[in-house]
């Protein structure tokens, strides 16, 4: 049976994770390899690079990391933020990455999704979406509407359908990123989630608002995720992997603990 | 020396690079020349099933595997792909011949209720069916990093090959094993430590002799 995978979210600019930092004194901290291997070690499923600086020119420093990570971390990864082209995907796969996740790009020009599935599968492709509540409307019938450029460009498209026809062209996960619960900690948009992950035959992953182990057990349960990122939570030091797994774990959610090897 | 077979089918850098981490030396071959001059021989993939086994023969791999592992017996292991290679054929749009080396069909993963997914994707429990030697050391049902749609249907008079399954809403063939062929659906180079460990122990009994 499948476990449930907790996915820590590393927000990468200029080379540097950008939460955390601030609040730690190892200065180690702050270099996403370093952290990633942590994580790795404690038994994160998988880790998320998003590129914040994500304009072509800064690309490279990512590039770098997602290659000095493949050296050492034997667990799914993958990079999202800024992916616009066919070509920017291809770069982050070839660097070691095993996905990547589009998300505003794919909303200017879906066939990306497709170009990605076709070229590489569909496991690769990963489609990311920024959802806010909004009135219900005829545009609208679900009261979720697609936003981009981090929240701040509504799409007047309805997520549900976005994320059906997302499917169709192919990408192999979903990732539901509720902007109106993300930074709160107030917990997962569970609704959302449920409706999503209901609604298709694709893994969906969710995101945005995790502040407590018990968030994650009540998207994992009554939200049907497959998946949670989490970020800030372990980011600061407030609760630690095997923290949150045990917490799971004694709740009867299935999840993979570290094994004690020979 | 191991060499991991590179045939166009994505990135081999998280293969080659596990191995590096258990002290492994590997060399990546494009020339199946080369492959007489490899201990054992890794297949890697993602990706189509009918691309694969194309570029496999196009670039004249298929003849010199079939010399290199089933005549002289060199130690082989399919990963995900390279597990699906050794069926007759697969399903996966349209019909494609695979090595044929394991009587069996590759079919889409079609699991009893909704609530189980495709792709099948992330760490998945293995029930160990024949305890061969690269489940060594490892914790009782290990658990393995499996993506795909697809599936090895092993037919019945070759069941004796099944040497792990898992559950997906179905039975999922999870590892194969016949004399010196191996091979696993799940990733074991991304499969943290007990992945690892399993590459280990194919090493360990690869270069044993």
């Amino acid at each position: 049976m499948l476990t449930k995978r907790i996915i820590p979210c590393l927000d990468v600019r200029a080379g540097l994770v950008t939460k955390g930092i601030a609040f730690r004194e190892n200065v180690d901290i702050g270099d996403p390899v370093a952290m990633a291997r942590k994580y790795y070690e404690e038994g994160a499923d998988e880790i998320v690079f998003y590129d914040i600086a994500a304009s072509s020119d800064r690309r490279d420093i990512l590039i770098d990391v997602v290659d000095r990570v493949a050296r050492e971390i034997f667990i799914p990864y993958s990079v999202g933020g800024g992916i616009r082209t066919f070509e920017d995907m291809r770069r982050v796969l070839l660097a070691g990455a095993e996905k990547v996740s589009v998300n505003s790009a794919a909303v200017r020009n879906p066939q990306v999704i497709a170009q990605g599935a076709r070229a590489f599968g569909s496991q690769c492709v990963v489609l990311s979406m920024d959802v806010k509540r909004v009135e219900r409307s005829e545009k609208i019938p679900s009261g979720y509407e697609i936003v981009i450029n981090g929240g701040r460009t509504p799409m007047g498209m309805d997520a549900i359908q976005w994320a059906m026809r997302g499917e169709d062209l192919g990408a192999g996960e979903l990732v539901v990123n509720s902007i109106d619960a993300d930074g709160t900690r107030d917990g997962y948009e569970v609704t959302l989630t449920r409706i999503m992950a209901d609604t298709l035959g694709i893994p969906v992953i969710a995101s945005g608002g995790a502040g407590i182990p018990e968030h994650l057990y009540e998207v994992f349960t009554e939200g049907h995720a497959d998946a949670a990122i989490i970020a800030s939570m372990i980011h600061y030091n407030t609760y630690t992997i095997p923290g949150i797994k045990q917490y799971l774990a004694d709740r009867g959610v299935p999840i993979r603990k570290v094994p004690m090897m020979q | 020396m191991i060499g991991i077979v590179d045939y166009g089918m994505g990135n081999l850098r998280s293969v080659e690079s596990a191995f590096e981490a258990i002290d492994q030396k590997t060399t990546v071959i494009r020339d199946p020349r080369e492959l007489a001059e490899v201990q054992a021989i890794i297949l890697p993939g993602v990706g189509a099933f009918g691309d694969g086994m194309r570029n496999l023969r196009e670039s004249g791999f298929v003849e010199i595997l079939n010399e290199e592992v089933l005549e002289k017996e060199k130690p082989y292991l399919g990963i995900c792909l390279g597990l699906q290679f050794l069926a007759e054929k697969s399903l996966e749009q349209g019909e494609h011949d695979g090595l044929g080396w394991i009587t069996g069909t590759v079919r889409r993963i079609d699991p009893e209720s909704a609530q189980y997914r495709v792709p099948h994707i992330g760490w998945n429990d293995l029930r160990i069916e024949i305890e061969e030697p690269i489940f060594k050391n490892l914790e009782d049902g290990p658990i393995f990093y499996f993506v795909h749609s697809y599936y090895m249907d092993v037919s019945p008079e070759d069941s004796s090959v099944i040497a792990a399954t898992c559950w997906h809403g179905q039975k999922i063939v999870a590892a194969v094993q016949r004399g010196n062929i191996y091979g696993v659906q799940f990733h074991p180079e991304k499969s943290q430590r007990s992945g690892l460990c399993l590459l280990r122990n194919f090493v360990d009994q690869a270069l044993k002799d």
